[in-house]
């Protein structure tokens, strides 16, 4: 009973903390704060709140599960939940004492009381182990001063008159307003509430579990339903606007966000198709599963002709703003195809991808641009640049690969991430700007004309990425399966071992990196095309890094998951603008994350996937 | 269709090779171009390369953590550049404190020495957290997973830190003592400059002596030997491994702060990424996985850099070559990795990684 007690705290101790280290960190950069800006359902929560809630909810959930073999009884689960919410409190609520004028004088006694503490810890622990005492007296005095000097160092910094704010920019009034639930004044009540709203929400999160599985996932349906429409609500309000009129559409929103008769309705109607799709999804899925073939066939034939219709459809669909947005998402979904050939098929870690792009730009606008810089004015339009800068691109990828072809794994990551920088800092220098025009950049770049017809809306460029995407997208899937494909996939796996088998390794490397580079170019000369305007800024590092988080995160070598991946990671910081000052802190963690717990991706390809495990069980192997 | 490899004739050599003349060819032209106009006078170049000098120490200090961290788990820490900038940044605010105490101009060395510990710490505890949290849990798996996880770190602690202190520069308070420059037989050489050679000298020797002479020293040297027979040795590998983070990120921290007192710009979230790259580029030139192969490494990037653009860029005839320091060294980066990836010292130590 006692090692279970034990084990039972250990879980609620260590998850809790979790959260509250999680809803600290999420508050000390500013991402609670810039999240409450938007509201999730009018008047009733933002998504910065329920940012905080949300935590202390899903651990509790995990708690709960995890102690699911200990046979708890509901009681205890319910306990554990307050305990999760309440521990996920404590690290905010510290950090607002310590903000607070009144209780600041708490964060001096902690400064001051702190090394003598640790000291103490420390040398009674050397002590009961049987240390000679002077030497444990010696000791004390030593940690306990080294520890007075750090923590009297972080008093001087903090001495200012103030809040904490002067250092940390983020834990400023906003942020008390946000997790006081707005009780900055009376800051008692403020730390009462929050709380208690996390020990509620940690206490559903243990009840959650116990709720049989069928109601469950229609519950979490439609709560995902309604969060995802509230959170965008701006997006879901300019999808609407094109298809209905002011005033129903005033009836559900308030501006961008949902009002909450709306929310209710769009809560229990989700709910009710879930647990509908819960209890009869099932058979419906059974009866196709024993369907004829040749029924079979059709219904796919419906399905992929409707989806055909969907994307052919769709800037009709979404309207301008977000036909924008999507003509984004293409170029990264291009993008990200072009560095899969290179990453997922050859496993060339290439991170120096940003060069293609930029000469694919450069090119199309230096030979199109109607400005001073143009080198032609307009007797070349956009579709005889666009081979040229493919081939343009094309030849870099060339050049650049020839010299690395010997380097293997990091090293090559590194040469190429060098060769970025390099042409980011030619294009931004005064050698090239006569040609290129330096930190201006190129202007005047001419719209594409199609059939007479000047394409100058988003929705009409959302046309041309489209065939890029598909065209790309097929050679792509031919290029998996061809020999080519087969030599990129052994260099992968072991590139001795493909040479030993007779695969020219250089050839099929620099075919890779060449092919790579093709659609890079094409997406960089379309990117020119959209934007109009051409220059060094839009050419970092962090266009080579979006694209490998996409297809790290989608899935590398799958044509599925990058796509997927484009979506989320470039269409959700676009939709979500709060998100934007995140995006880089979000793709980090993603990636460390997506490395230690998913290696293959969320959509993976099945070789990989086949890999990976493999990977798994020769690891003790290969280990050292 | 040309055959791509044959016996006699490889494309790739030809190209290496061509790469090769074509440099050569450059540099020598450059140069030669610039001297033979005598456009810069020989006080000049003393100058441009104390301020090399000064500028490689840091770069070598950075490197350090490279290379001890490589000469262990061999494995390339990307975020290495951002551990210096945690430590850096953070110090900011406790430099600010000091001088409005007055204490930093009455005790230059002192509070610089405090601020040196400070930073050093900062930085030690990133990269002992970046370790336990990122790099741990991967140990053993195959070579670009844990470096595209430290891709991942590198870009989440900028944007950690730019959350956490905003993204705008801040400037380290100016010290009186390192202001003003010594004349040398009518060559001025900045104080500040000798400082940062001096401390960066003093840290690299306090660091040979541990790894050299010290029990945890040995250890350390033994892990990166051979892990299995280090842990039947009974030395804990995991303590070793946290213990080479915490030092190559105490280093990158004290880094940070004798950069940031010259820096006139101030410090901001990127700092880090441009000399973390640079640095590594010292440790791969020096030798990765070597410690006197990095701090000459460091040493002869600040050099290259400095001199470089002045005297082949510039004979050249290349506009505004100074704009171009970085050019070079990442040209260093990439010419150093395709002829000789060994690095200059590096040539024993490969071979028994290899």
């Amino acid at each position: 009973m006692d090692i279970l007690r034990s084990e039972r705290s250990r879980i609620v101790v260590s998850l809790g903390l979790l959260s509250g280290a999680f809803i600290l960190f999420a508050g000390a950069v500013g991402m609670i704060e810039a999240f409450h800006e938007r509201e999730v359902v009018d008047k009733f929560i933002s998504l910065g709140q329920l940012l905080m809630l949300l935590a202390p909810f899903a651990v509790g959930f995990v708690a709960a599960s995890r102690m699911a073999h200990t046979d708890a009884s509901a009681l205890t689960l319910l306990v554990c939940g307050a305990g999760v919410g309440i521990l996920t409190a404590i690290p905010t609520v510290i950090l607002l004492l310590f903000n607070s004028e009144e209780f600041r004088f708490l964060l001096d006694l902690t400064l001051k009381l702190l090394p003598l503490a640790v000291a103490s810890y420390f040398a009674w622990q050397r002590y009961r182990a049987g240390a000679d005492p002077r030497l444990v007296a010696g000791a004390w005095l030593a940690i306990a001063v080294l520890i007075g000097i750090v923590t009297y160092s972080f008093a001087l910094v903090f001495e200012i008159k103030g809040e904490l704010r002067t250092v940390l920019v983020n834990i400023n009034r906003d942020w008390v307003d946000v997790v006081t639930f707005d009780h900055r004044k009376e800051l008692m009540t403020g730390i009462l509430t929050l709380c208690l709203a996390t020990v509620a929400s940690g206490c559903v999160g243990a009840i959650f579990h116990l709720i049989p599985d069928a109601p469950r996932r229609a519950l979490l349906y439609g709560l995902g339903v309604t969060f995802l429409v509230g959170a965008f609500g701006e997006t879901v309000r300019l999808i609407l606007q094109e298809h209905l009129d002011r005033d129903t559409l005033k009836e559900i929103f308030r501006r961008d966000t949902l009002r909450q008769n709306a929310a209710l309705a769009l809560f229990v109607v989700s709910t009710v198709t879930g647990f509908l799709w819960a209890m009869f999804g099932q058979n419906l899925r059974h009866g196709i599963s024993t369907m004829e073939y040749s029924q079979r066939r059709v219904l796919n034939g419906i399905g992929m002709l409707l989806f055909v219709a969907i994307l052919l459809s769709l800037p009709w669909l979404i309207g301008r703003t977000l036909s924008d947005v999507a003509v984004t998402i293409g170029i990264f979904v291009l993008m990200g195809l072009g560095l899969n050939i290179a990453i997922g098929l050859a496993g060339l870690l290439d991170l120096g991808y940003v060069t293609n792009y930029a000469v694919g730009a450069y090119i199309l606008a230096v030979l199109t641009s109607i400005g001073p810089l143009g080198l032609l004015k307009g007797t070349f339009n956009f579709w005889t640049v666009i081979p040229v800068a493919l081939l343009a691109a094309m030849t870099a990828g060339f050049i650049f690969a020839m010299p690395v072809l010997r380097m293997r794994g990091d090293y090559l990551a590194i040469a190429t991430l060098g060769f970025g920088e390099i042409i980011g800092k030619l294009a931004i220098s005064d050698w090239l700007k006569p040609l290129i025009g330096g930190a201006q950049g190129v202007q005047a770049i001419p719209k594409p004309v199609f059939l007479g017809a000047e394409l100058k809306n988003p929705e009409q460029l959302y046309y041309i990425v489209l065939v890029a995407c598909l065209v790309t997208l097929f050679v792509s899937i031919r290029l998996n399966n061809s020999r080519t494909g087969r030599q990129w996939m052994a260099i992968r796996e072991d590139e001795d071992v493909a040479t030993a088998m007779g695969i020219d390794t250089a050839r099929a490397k620099l075919l890779a990196f060449t092919l790579s580079a093709a659609t890079g170019g094409v997406a960089g000369a379309i990117f020119a095309a959209k934007v109009g305007t051409v220059f060094p800024n839009s050419f970092t590092v962090f266009i080579s890094i979006n694209v490998l988080s996409l297809i790290i995160v989608g899935g590398i070598a799958s044509n599925p998951g990058i796509v997927v991946g484009a979506i989320v990671l470039i269409g959700m910081p676009e939709l979500l603008r709060e998100f934007s000052d995140f995006r880089f802190m979000m793709y980090g963690a993603l990636l460390i994350l997506m490395m230690i717990k998913r290696p293959q991706g969320f959509i993976p390809s099945k070789i990989v996937t086949h890999e990976v495990r493999q990977g798994v069980k020769l690891k003790p192997a290969a280990a050292e | 269709m040309f055959k791509w490899k044959t016996d006699e004739f490889s494309w790739v050599d030809f190209t290496i090779d061509v790469l090769r003349v074509l440099i050569v060819l450059a540099v020598v032209v450059g140069a030669w171009n610039t001297l033979s106009s005598g456009r810069i006078s020989l006080a000049q170049w003393v100058n441009l390369f104390a301020a090399g000098l000064s500028q490689g120490s840091i770069y070598a200090l950075i490197a350090l953590g490279y290379t001890l961290v490589y000469g262990i788990l061999l494995m390339i820490n990307f975020a290495h550049g951002e551990v210096f900038m945690a430590g850096a940044f953070t110090t900011v605010f406790f430099a600010e404190a000091l001088n409005r105490t007055g204490f930093l101009n009455e005790q230059p060395l002192l509070a610089i020495l405090l601020m040196i510990v400070f930073a050093g710490l900062v930085s030690m505890t990133v990269a002992i957290l970046l370790e336990r949290i990122a790099y741990r849990p991967l140990r053993g798996s195959p070579r670009l997973v844990p470096l595209i996880t430290a891709i991942g770190a590198s870009f989440f602690l900028q944007y950690t830190f730019r959350g956490l202190y905003g993204s705008g520069f801040k400037a380290y308070p100016g010290v009186k003592a390192l202001q003003g420059a010594f004349s040398i037989g009518g060559i001025n050489i900045p104080v500040a400059q000798v400082f940062v050679f001096c401390s960066a000298l003093i840290l690299m020797l306090c660091l040979y002596w541990l790894v050299e002479r010290s029990r945890i020293g040995k250890a350390m040297r033994a892990v990166s030997e051979n892990k299995e027979v280090a842990r039947l040795m009974g030395i804990d590998i995991d303590w070793v491994i946290m213990f080479t983070f915490g030092v190559g990120g105490f280093l990158a921290g004290s880094a940070g702060v004798i950069n940031g007192l010259f820096r006139p710009q101030g410090v901001n979230f990127y700092m880090g990424f441009i000399p973390g790259i640079k640095a590594f580029t010292a440790a791969v030139l020096g030798g990765i996985g070597n410690i006197p192969g990095a701090m000459l490494g460091g040493l002869f990037l600040g050099v290259i850099e400095a001199i470089g653009p002045n005297l082949v860029l510039a004979g050249l005839g290349i506009p505004g070559a100074n704009q171009l320091k970085d050019v070079i060294a990442f040209t260093m980066l990439v010419l150093v990795l395709i002829f000789r990836p060994q690095g200059i010292l590096g040539e024993r130590l490969s071979e028994q990684k290899a």
